[in-house]
């Protein structure tokens, strides 16, 4: 098993700064926000590793910064400190370092990220097969023929009816959206997948096949993972290793049967208590 | 025995920190035991003795709170599984350690053979073969044929508990531990059940069970170690300062 990504020390904030924000806000003083410059510090001092076929979960309330996690890894935010490297072919990048370009051509190639919200990663402007055929186009393919091909592949795939493949997204359902986010996340089989909140907001048994195709995924194709979610029941389910974050820091780590039932931390502790 | 112990757990104790009660509940304390490859190792005692938590200990489910527990891998290195990192443990997780409990835990909305053959894909095994040595388990297990193709979920708590254990003993891990696997089964299913842990012991696995009946005990084990309920302060339980 090989390293996908090593994350060290990264951290978010929004706002002008000032040298107390990290000292004076996270889970002690029950705050993000900087009592001194109002700055809201979204993500702290976050170290992580994730392997080949791993699922990483990270979890917590929202306005944890488990989202700014994500984000900042798939070039949406730009980090205020750390850095995160990623390994792959043989080569390592370090993201935060490389040029608009660079980035691009990974988030485009060899990340995939699927929001909890279909508009922020889906052009609901363009049909369903469109916006697959957009990142294909964008990673070099582009034969009509083979896009067309692999769109109706990925949307069987993830069980969109391909019948309706020239349709736009909005007028498909909420669960029907996310299988074209995800069809369209894994049109270029990326290593590495970023799922953000993917079942939020969903129906029970639309959650579940979701939850399944994301499992099977994962196990055809050794993706590797990082699951962001509120949901004790899905991080049970598909991560190995789970973060726990509060107010943008990490406040406990571990294998994910063990952050369940032995949780070390007060806050891990009220939350698996109040699981349903 | 003239051989090494491939697991050996010196002064093992559990703490629960309960911060929402202010409370520090011990479960276990200065356990000290060894399993051997072929050998069956039992733990006894009282209800509250922390049987259980020295099995979650060494397997990660429960982080422990003080001792050592140094196991032997397959490649002769002596790893302590306090402070093995996460993935050596999930390592060894899907290559040596097996862990059967009561109850079943396993993805909801997959068939019964799925399950018992899920260790030996992760193991690299090819589906087909592993769905056919999934069907030769079930069938040692005596769950019947028609039961294989569906989730489960509605089955009784015995064939619940066959299912548990013929998807931990398939892989023959070379470490097994064992937390009351046969609780509720009947004598006969009992003996059946008795005759593959055995089968597995004579190939070599090392196993660390308890056991509901003390006559399973008698029947398997070739060492047992009792452990008494942890030494309470004050009365039930210890406020933190």
């Amino acid at each position: 098993m090989h390293k996908v990504l090593e994350v060290s020390g990264l951290s978010k904030r929004y706002g002008e700064g000032c040298p107390s924000c990290f000292e004076k806000t996270g889970p002690e003083f029950d705050t993000n926000i900087c009592p001194d410059c109002g700055s809201v510090v979204a993500a702290h001092n976050l170290s992580f590793d994730l392997y080949q076929g791993e699922i990483l979960g990270i979890m917590g309330e929202s306005g944890s910064g488990k989202s700014t996690a994500v984000k900042c890894l798939f070039f949406d935010q730009e980090p205020t400190g750390g850095s995160a490297t990623f390994y792959d072919q043989d080569q390592a990048y370090p993201l935060f370092s490389l040029n608009k370009a660079q980035q691009r051509r990974l988030s485009n190639h060899r990340f995939g990220m699927v929001y909890q919200n279909p508009h922020l990663g889906l052009n609901f402007d363009i049909s369903a097969g469109g916006n697959i055929a957009e990142r294909l186009l964008m990673s070099g393919v582009d034969h009509y023929g083979d896009i067309r091909q692999r769109a109706i592949d990925l949307l069987s795939r993830t069980e969109v009816l391909t019948q309706r493949i020239d349709e736009l997204p909005k007028n498909f359902s909420g669960g029907m959206q996310q299988r074209v986010q995800i069809a369209k996340a894994l049109a270029t089989n990326p290593p590495l997948l970023f799922l953000d909140e993917v079942t939020t907001g969903l129906d029970l048994s639309v959650q579940a096949a979701i939850l399944d195709l994301i499992l099977e995924i994962q196990h055809q194709e050794k993706t590797s993972m990082i699951v962001v979610t509120h949901d004790l029941g899905v991080i049970r389910l598909l991560a190995d290793r789970t973060l726990v974050m509060k107010y943008g820091r990490v406040i406990e780590s571990g294998l994910t049967d063990q952050i369940l039932e032995d949780p070390q931390h007060a806050y891990t502790q009220r939350l698996v208590a109040s699981a349903l | 025995m003239n051989q090494q112990a491939i697991l050996n757990v010196e002064n093992f104790s559990k703490q629960f920190l309960l911060h929402e009660q202010g409370k520090v509940i011990p479960s276990s304390s200065h356990v000290n035991l060894e399993v051997y490859s072929g050998s069956l190792t039992a733990l006894v005692g009282p209800t509250g003795s922390g049987k259980s938590s020295v099995l979650k200990g060494i397997y990660r489910t429960y982080l422990p709170s003080s001792g050592s527990i140094h196991y032997t891998t397959s490649a002769g290195e002596v790893i302590n599984l306090v402070d093995a990192t996460e993935h050596q443990i999930l390592e060894l997780r899907r290559g040596e350690i097996g862990f059967v409990t009561q109850f079943l835990h396993c993805l909801p909305r997959q068939t019964t053979e799925d399950i018992v053959a899920q260790p030996l894909i992760q193991k690299g095994i090819n589906p087909t073969k592993a769905i056919d040595a999934a069907q030769t388990m079930l069938a040692a297990m005596k769950i019947p044929e028609r039961l294989w193709g569906i989730s489960p979920a509605t089955f009784s708590g015995g064939e619940k508990q066959r299912v548990n254990l013929a998807r931990g003993l398939i892989a023959k891990p070379r470490l097994l531990l064992l937390d009351e696997p046969t609780a509720s089964l009947d004598a006969a299913t009992t003996d059946t059940v008795v005759g593959l842990i055995e089968a597995l012991k004579q190939e070599g696995t090392a196993i660390l069970a308890i056991f509901h009946h003390i006559e399973l005990v008698e029947r398997m084990a070739d060492r047992v170690v009792a452990l008494e309920p942890p030494v309470m302060t004050d009365s039930i339980s210890e406020k933190i300062a």
